[in-house]
């Protein structure tokens, strides 16, 4: 029993009946209902309480712009608040909540703050909370969250997935209704590629099911007609249910597409919504125009609705929102409301209209037998839950009225939709002939057509639609021999609006219904002080609503410039930002969450390494393993093994993760001389050497070995972190700095993987693994030197290099051999006495052995900071040379690298800890310096570290405190030399 | 979001670049003073309107592309090679 519904019309289907429940209670309604119209076709006016003052709330819009009926959708983890029910479409099992109540709609303790009413004005929050400071955070706040706020999250993960799209197109038209429909379909006429977005889901935007008749048919065929056209033909595409969101720079444009939210759940492997990236040539805007309300006292009851609204539940849903329905307008078009209300057979006690003389409407009305009042006001609408009665007043005071009704239409008249178009950049322009904002000239590739341009009768916005779609194409190149003509309607003639800010009263007259903000707050704003449009936004909340302020921005201007005693156009209007309407997260992130959030990159030897029971650190998107325990062993008992037994047998580790790029050309050499502090001319084929870069501003940028495999190639190593970004330098230098040097680079991190072999044993460990098919004998293949070798089918490199101080080697081999050249190398190890270990042994062997690495290259440091000023070149220039010199850099009060041993069995070291004489006196003013990296070293049998201290060695066996305030840890130390094994590098070189 | 016009690639998104900055400095010759590279390094124009930058074509050609910009309207005028000297629009042009 739907108490509400009409008996005919309407675009609903009657035959499909839709059963859904509003808090608790079940209903029935049609497919082809939204939420809205169906609890008005039951009779539910009261749908939700408003933000700060709890008072009830009814369904205001029949659009987007809806301030009022916010309600949480579905249940459990689905659950979704703030959803406009005027845009929910009806589904079988609807389950939807109202919002902001407790502990029911109807009983809401809270709504006593309309009592306290006049203490929660304007600027409330500033004003009442500021003292005691500390009952902010422990009382203030968590009352404002419990008694403000909207809707409740579900708080559990969203069990439906998003999606992105993208589409590119000649001609983008936004807004399906008149002027939309036939842009699209004079921009597709000439050929171009044309995309158009409708937010509704359905096309025809404010055409009547009933009444209007185009080109000779009615509208609604008309639009049928238009759409099986533009269906049939290719290169458009329509695009229902989807609201463009921003307009951004360079005709990019982003729209959300709900494609299935009027389903219960998402089928299999569809996703809910979908956001559009739209590149557009042209884009024709067609978003219409939003009606505004009128403001006077309680103009927030349930049953105050826009007239145009009104008109819509009629029309298209067959629902009347009340059986005696007052108007109350200023301008012509509510009178079109009355006259389809009488044809309904619905009651129309009084049209009360602003105007002294509204001319032929009002004359039609009357012949119609409607009483209609000009010069009036509305001044109150009484009624608890739902209004009950409208009174009204003469704007000479001499004649006042009260009628009983069930529901208030009013029209304040039309402000055209500028949202996108001031998007753009450029502030919307003000035009008095229709009391509104329309879009100002535009400084994109963009023109607006139809109602958002302030043509509000159906034939000039078909004639504009038509025009604008001629025009975009013709601009993105495509014109047509034979554009056609506009489709024709009957003309209408209409008498001028006349403006109604406020209706003078003594209660709460409402301006922005979703922030409860009053036409005092605005008036006591400017007594206050606040005088800038911006400023009054803010100090009142005013438009900051999730509506954005669509029904409340110019009747708030309004009243600002009234109060300010200026014209509109003056004060101006606030920034429109996107997005139009709210864009739920998850369709931002799209698939970008979880696992799938960003790439997880894997060594080829990631499997071997399960096997053997690594535990894996993140570095970067990297995961590499960080040790390998073994059953019982804790992390610092693992770590501590696997250095140990590096340095008395061997160890492999996987070091693919450093970057790699090779390098060619005739010049290969003179550009390494330029990027790197130190010499490369006379480096041979067949040798490696390490290298340091500065950045140009003199700092340490980053270090690695550089190899030369031929006399035009080179093979470059960085650091694992800055591998994108030395190749960035790389380019910059060759393509920016020296284009005539010729040299080529080009990424290899992922072509080759790396494996390190360390210890005194790894000679013997590869020369079983390779079985002699390279010499690794130490005259054959010394220190610092490279051969290239035939390994199974592949091609694979070993370096004689050593980041551990051990012998060591490194084995490159492509990327797809990997698994198989650790396997071989561990195999062969093991008898040996080969462990894998990960990257803390690593690091714990290059503090021992006083290697610079990441912790030392912080971007602060100088190659002398690091004790490398040696290998600075004076025989050329270098990038960062000149800036190194600076008189900061050379400094020697600079604090230098050294090691440092903890003294004592207690505790331990940490990075970050600063360096002091005297504990008591920890201060940024005493410190003399820090620690960077720390390990607990077995060769040294204690914790060590390195790290910068003012006078550097200079200090050597002094003793110091190691302080860390986060901590709360001191520790002594003593200032060591930061090579703490084989100082000689004999081992290396074994 | 920008739509930036790669030489080498044709009209790319913004996302493919990585922005890297006023290309109007030009490093100094290696024996210049230490003055001028300080200039070089830390010294830069803020203008407001036309403005030469660099984007380098991370996500795609991976060349470094001069781009002629309005840091007001975020139009760009015209995108060249580094050895490209490219004409800022007049006053009347943004």
């Amino acid at each position: 029993m739907q108490s509400h519904r009409l008996d005919s019309g309407g675009a609903i289907d009657r035959e499909k009946p839709v059963r859904f429940s509003f808090d608790g209670n079940s209903y029935t309604g049609y497919a082809g209902d939204t939420l809205a119209s169906a609890l008005l076709a039951n009779g539910v006016a009261l749908v939700g309480r408003s933000f700060k003052y709890h008072r009830p709330r009814g369904v205001l819009t029949a659009g987007s712009e809806e301030p009022n009926a916010l309600v949480e959708l579905r249940t459990g983890a689905r659950r979704e608040p703030n959803t406009r029910a005027t845009m929910v479409e009806l589904y079988d099992g609807l389950t939807a909540q109202s919002q902001n109540r407790f502990p029911s709609l109807v009983f809401d303790l809270a709504s006593a703050n309309q009592l306290f009413g006049r203490f929660f004005t304007a600027g409330f929050y500033y004003k009442t909370f500021m003292w005691p400071a500390p009952f902010w955070e422990s009382v203030y706040e968590k009352l404002i969250r419990r008694s403000a706020g909207l809707g409740r999250v579900s708080a559990k993960p969203d069990p439906d997935h998003y999606e992105h799209g993208h589409a590119h197109c000649d001609v983008l038209v936004v807004g399906g209704g008149p002027a939309g429909l036939t842009a699209a379909l004079s921009a597709a006429g000439t050929g171009a590629r044309v995309v158009l977005v409708e937010e509704m889901p359905f096309f025809g935007g404010s055409l009547h099911v009933e009444g209007d008749v185009i080109d000779s048919v009615p509208a609604v065929q008309w639009v049928r007609q238009t759409i099986d056209t533009l269906s049939a033909m290719p290169d458009v595409t329509l695009m229902r249910r989807t609201t463009l969101a921003g307009y951004y720079d360079h005709n990019v444009l982003v729209a959300l597409e709900r494609v299935n939210d009027h389903v219960a759940r998402p089928p299999a492997h569809e996703p809910r919504q979908r956001l559009w990236t739209i590149r557009a040539a042209e884009v024709v805007l067609a978003p219409g125009a939003q009606e505004r309300p009128m403001v006077f006292d309680d103009n927030d009851k349930p049953g105050v609705m826009l007239s145009s609204a009104v008109r819509r539940y009629v029309d298209r849903y067959a629902v009347a929102p009340g059986r005696r329905i007052a108007i109350c307008t200023n301008n012509d078009d509510a009178y079109r409301t009355a006259m389809l209300l009488r044809k309904r057979g619905l009651r129309v006690p009084v049209i009360a209209d602003v105007r002294l003389d509204p001319g032929a409407v009002a004359e039609q009305a009357r012949a119609e037998g409607i009483r209609v009042e000009t010069g009036m006001l509305p001044m109150k609408a009484y009624g608890r839950h739902r209004v009950a009665a409208l009174s009204f007043q003469r704007q000479d005071g001499l004649f006042a009225d009260k009628v009983e009704c069930d529901c208030v239409a009013v029209s304040g008249g039309y402000s055209p939709d500028v949202h996108l178009s001031s998007q753009t950049g450029v502030s919307p322009v003000w035009r008095d002939d229709i009391q509104g904002f329309v879009p100002a000239p535009p400084i994109r590739r963009e023109r607006s057509a139809g109602a958002s341009t302030g043509r509000f009768d159906l034939a000039g916005c078909l004639q504009e639609g038509h025009e604008a779609g001629l025009d975009a194409a013709k601009r993105a190149g495509f014109e047509s021999s034979d554009p056609g003509a506009a489709p024709v309607t009957t003309q209408e003639a209409s008498t001028p609006i006349q403006p109604m800010w406020h209706a003078p009263g003594t209660g709460k007259a409402f301006v922005d219904f979703q922030n409860d903000v009053t036409a005092q707050d605005i008036h006591q704003a400017r007594q206050e002080g606040y005088k800038s449009v911006e400023h009054v936004k803010r100090y009142t909340t005013l438009g900051m609503a999730t509506d954005q302020g669509k029904t409340s921005n110019v009747n708030g201007l309004a009243l600002l410039a009234m109060a300010r005693g200026q014209k509109i156009e003056v004060v101006g209007t606030t920034r429109f930002r996107p997005p139009y309407s709210p864009v739920a997260i998850g369709a931002f992130a799209g698939h970008e969450r979880g696992k799938t959030y960003q790439p997880v990159r894997r060594s080829a030897m990631h499997a071997c390494h399960q096997r053997l029971g690594a535990t894996f650190v993140e570095a970067g998107q990297w995961l590499r393993p960080q040790y390998y325990a073994r059953p019982g062993e804790d992390i610092m008992a693992a770590i501590w093994r696997e250095t140990d037994q590096v340095r008395k047998t061997a160890g492999v580790c996987d070091v693919s993760t450093l970057g790699k790029i090779d390098i060619y050309g005739a010049d290969a050499g003179e550009f390494l001389n330029r990027v790197y502090i130190n010499g490369w001319k006379l480096l041979p084929v067949g040798k490696a050497r390490y290298g340091l870069m500065l950045r140009e501003d003199g700092h340490v940028f980053d270090d690695g070995t550089t190899s030369r495999l031929a006399e035009d190639h080179y093979f470059m190593t960085t650091t694992t972190a800055n591998a994108a970004r030395v190749l960035a330098h790389l380019e910059h230098a060759s393509q920016v700095l020296w284009p005539e040097l010729v040299v080529h680079f080009c990424s290899a991190t992922e072509q080759w993987c790396g494996i390190a072999v360390a210890g005194p044993s790894a000679r013997k460990v590869l020369d079983d693994a390779f079985g002699g098919a390279v010499d690794l004998a130490n005259d054959a293949l010394p220190f610092m030197g490279v051969r290239e070798f035939g390994w199974r089918n592949a091609r694979a490199r070993i370096f004689r290099i050593s980041f551990s101080g051990e012998l060591a080697y490194e084995i490159n081999v492509p990327w797809r051999y990997g698994e198989a050249m650790w396997d071989t190398i561990y195999n062969a190890g093991v008898p040996h006495g080969l462990i894998p270990y990960g990257t803390e042994a690593l690091g714990v062997l290059r503090i021992e052995k006083g290697h610079v690495a990441g912790n030392e290259l912080d971007g602060r440091t100088t190659a002398a900071d690091m004790g490398l000023g040696r290998m600075m070149s004076d025989k050329k220039h270098y990038i960062g040379l000149p800036m190194s010199q600076r008189e900061g850099m050379v400094d020697p009060d600079r604090p230098t690298l050294a090691g440092f041993k903890m003294l004592g069995a207690e505790g331990r070291l940490r990075g970050g800890a600063h360096l002091v004489e005297d504990p008591e006196k920890a201060s940024t003013e005493t410190s003399l310096g820090w620690i960077s990296s720390v390990g607990d070293s077995p060769a040294v049998g204690t914790w060590i570290g390195l790290g910068y201290l003012k006078g550097g060695l200079s200090r050597k066996g002094e003793r110091l405190y190691a302080v860390h305030p986060l901590k709360n840890e001191t520790v002594e130390v003593e200032v060591c030399h930061p090579v703490f094994v084989d100082p000689e590098g004999e081992r290396l070189r074994g | 979001m920008h739509r930036i016009d790669c030489p080498w690639c044709g009209v790319r998104d913004e996302a493919e670049f990585q922005y890297q900055g006023d290309a109007t400095v030009k490093r100094p010759a290696p024996d210049a003073p230490a003055e001028a590279f300080f200039r070089y390094v830390y010294i830069r124009e803020n203008p407001r309107g036309w403005h030469t930058e660099w984007w380098h074509h991370i996500g795609g050609c991976r060349q470094w592309i001069k781009v002629v910009r309005n840091t007001l309207t975020h139009e760009i005028a015209s995108c060249g090679s580094p050895q490209d000297d490219l004409e800022i629009p007049g006053e009347d042009g943004g």
